[in-house]
């Protein structure tokens, strides 16, 4: 039982950086926007929050430096693809690089230093509930907010008028436009949000699940995240489901690696890549559901004519 | 204060031209202010990272060095973005190539022949053709985003190298080192100035490939498909071209020059393989292909400057200790002027204050 509790735990754990940053994303790509660089703002979010909390000696204000830095990028961001227009696809990959070399330069001086990590907040009676009740009420912050960001997006997408409007902008720009939204204000926004997510994963990433500075330490989780919200067919709820089957993954290649099996530890590690490609090839296939799914602005640019 | 974009009616062939250009001079503006921001004397930092490597004859060979595997990845991720297929995982295409290429000299290395090089080629631009086919695959057969898939191969690809090189591949004689063996005389890419430097005929397979390819696009009739079915699926339709056989074109020639960049790199610059093989060449090539504005001859300037940042961040890394990792934020800088200076060559900006917005959009 025991055992079986820490698994749980640590699926939680690996689960979480892939739920926040693709919640973050789903919100931007249902407003019309694709951001390819939730790999660049995860990193700066996990340098930023550690570098942070190193010198404050607060994991909280360390965490809310992550949120600063990612929404940072995602205003670069913005302003490169909603005010300049230029290619989304181009400029996602543009933050990425520049995300990855600039944390590498922060990081610099930090590279291995142990960190402090997050403590618990344990919820009194719900915690002491058997099996789930640890697992569910006895976590640190970051992982209530992911769980509460999963419903919060939920309810405002479907069930308030913002969320409306900006479903509406992501599947007609010109059409909500034309109808008075402010389609350019709203997906600054949607940008901003998805910016503060990614950064908070990468809080997670050096504040919770290794608490240290390890460069490139997000190891794909931004383009993991990314194939979340194809697979979750950009609903909030699938990608909790999805975010977890891959934290699972990654745990479970972790256990494999440890018990040996005399399988190489190279293959294991592949598994969660390969994982993400299979999953997007099932998904995928069925075009006419795609289609459906999908934002039908996504990716294009919007100049208002006057 | 508010910007605003106006469509210019033609596109400036002004800015067409200038735009790389005035991308290259706020780069160098930006790395100053980051350098004085650090400590550091701008002018010297400037001029030990951008000049220095250009006044003496080694370090021009080692630029070639660079500079090689630049071009080549970038020439191929040209035809594939002007097609408008999103071939992200050239540093995947890069690695198996180098794998696959090298299987003649770590298997059966004891075989010396004329043979040996001309077939490595071949096989490490089959081998990263193949890889480049696996994402075209899946987009035609499965919708399947070529973005994310063509990418996660990249990590896939490394796991593999790295498992080959601490494996079944390691030189039995190397003391436990994760490397292979060192490959034999005839299987190492000839230098091509050995008297003044170390410079591979690597480079000129760059030059080879940059002039094919500019030739291609410019006046064959394949160059011409893949601009239309980039620009308008539809109108290629009704041209006759199919959009399929196009994914599968576009992959497969920029994953073979990437393997064949992957090959040439092992060949001509490591004589072995090591669990790393490339410093993001694969990623460094897409700011090289816009930067070079999809333009075979454009990329080979472009490839040139971004070898520059290489080099300029070894070096000014040992004489002024900056970071290493200066390089790569150089490079992000770049990419993003250059996607910011091209939005000059359709619009127009238009800085206006809040009072004028307010009274335009009352008179209208």
């Amino acid at each position: 039982m025991e055992l079986t509790e820490a698994i749980l735990f640590t699926i939680t754990t690996a689960a979480t950086p892939l739920l926040l940053a693709a919640i973050g994303e789903l919100v931007v790509e249902r407003s019309g926007v694709l951001n390819l660089g939730v790999e660049g703002m995860i990193v700066m979010g996990a340098v930023v929050a550690f570098v942070a909390t190193e010198l404050s000696g607060s994991v909280y204000l360390g965490a809310f430096s992550g949120v600063l830095a990612g929404c940072a990028l995602a205003l670069l961001f913005a302003f490169m693809t909603l005010t300049l227009v230029t290619n989304q696809v181009a400029t996602g990959l543009a933050l990425t690089i520049l995300g990855l070399g600039v944390s590498g330069m922060i990081g610099e001086n930090f590279v291995g230093q142990p960190g402090i990590k997050m403590d618990t907040i344990t919820i009194p009676v719900l915690s002491s509930i058997p099996l789930i009740g640890k697992l569910l009420f006895d976590q640190d912050l970051i992982f209530y907010i992911s769980i509460f960001s999963v419903f919060g997006v939920s309810w405002f997408l479907f069930r308030t008028r913002a969320g409306l409007k900006l479903r509406a902008i992501g599947d007609s720009h010109g059409s909500a436009h034309a109808l008075g939204i402010t389609v350019i204000r709203t997906r600054y926004l949607a940008v901003l949000f998805g910016g503060a997510c990614a950064g908070l994963a990468g809080a997670q990433l050096s504040l919770v699940y290794t608490p240290q500075w390890v460069e490139n330490m997000s190891a794909g989780r931004g383009w993991i995240a990314l194939a979340l919200v194809v697979f979750a067919s950009w609903r909030p709820l699938r990608v909790l489901a999805g975010a977890y089957l891959f934290g699972a993954v990654t745990i479970g290649q972790l256990h494999a690696q440890a018990l040996g099996f005399g399988i190489p530890s190279q293959f294991l590690s592949a598994l969660p890549y390969l994982a993400t490609i299979v999953v997007l090839v099932i998904i995928s296939r069925n075009k006419r559901l795609t289609l459906m799914n999908t934002p039908a602005s996504l990716g294009q640019s919007f100049v208002p004519d006057r | 204060m508010r910007i605003e974009l106006e469509r210019r009616p033609a596109h400036s062939a002004l800015f067409s031209a200038l735009s790389p250009f005035i991308a290259l001079g706020l780069t160098v503006i930006a790395g100053a202010i980051i350098f004085t921001i650090m400590g550091k004397n701008p002018v010297a930092a400037l001029y030990s990272f951008f000049i220095e490597p250009l006044t003496e004859v080694w370090s021009l060979h080692e630029l070639a060095i660079k500079a090689a595997p630049l071009i080549l990845i970038a020439v191929g991720l040209s035809v594939c973005f002007r097609s408008n297929n999103w071939n992200i995982g050239a540093e995947g295409q890069f690695v198996i190539g180098a794998i696959s290429g090298s299987i003649i000299p770590i298997v059966f290395y004891e075989w010396h022949s004329v043979l040996v090089l001309p077939l490595m080629i071949v096989m490490g631009m089959a081998g990263g053709a193949l890889y480049a086919a696996i994402p075209a695959l899946l987009k035609t057969r499965f919708n399947t985003n070529e973005i994310l898939s063509s990418l996660m191969l990249v990590y896939v690809a490394q796991l593999f190298l790295d498992w080959l090189v601490r494996g079944p591949w390691r030189n039995p004689e190397g003391f436990n080192f994760p490397e292979t063996r060192d490959f034999n005389a005839s299987a190492i890419l000839p230098e091509i100035l050995p008297a003044s430097g170390r410079a591979n005929f690597g480079f000129v397979f760059a030059i080879i490939a940059t002039l094919l390819t500019w030739f291609m696009m410019r006046h064959m009739l394949k160059g011409f498909e893949v601009s239309v079915l980039g620009q308008s699926a539809r109108a290629g339709r009704f041209a006759g071209f199919s959009a399929n056989r196009m994914v599968f074109f576009a992959f497969l020639f920029s994953g073979a020059l990437a393997g064949l960049a992957g090959i040439s790199e092992v060949s001509g610059a490591i004589n072995e393989l090591q669990p790393v093989i490339s410093p993001g060449y694969g990623f460094t090539a897409i700011i090289v292909a816009f930067l070079g504005r999809l333009n075979p001859l454009g990329i080979f300037a472009a490839g040139l400057i971004l070898a520059l940042t290489y080099l300029g961040g070894e070096a000014a890394q040992i004489s002024i200790g900056l970071p290493d990792k200066i390089a790569r934020v150089f490079q992000g800088m770049l990419l993003f002027f250059v996607l910011a200076c091209d939005t000059l060559i359709h619009y127009r900006v238009r800085i206006k204050s809040a009072v004028h917005a307010n009274a335009a959009g009352e008179g209208a």
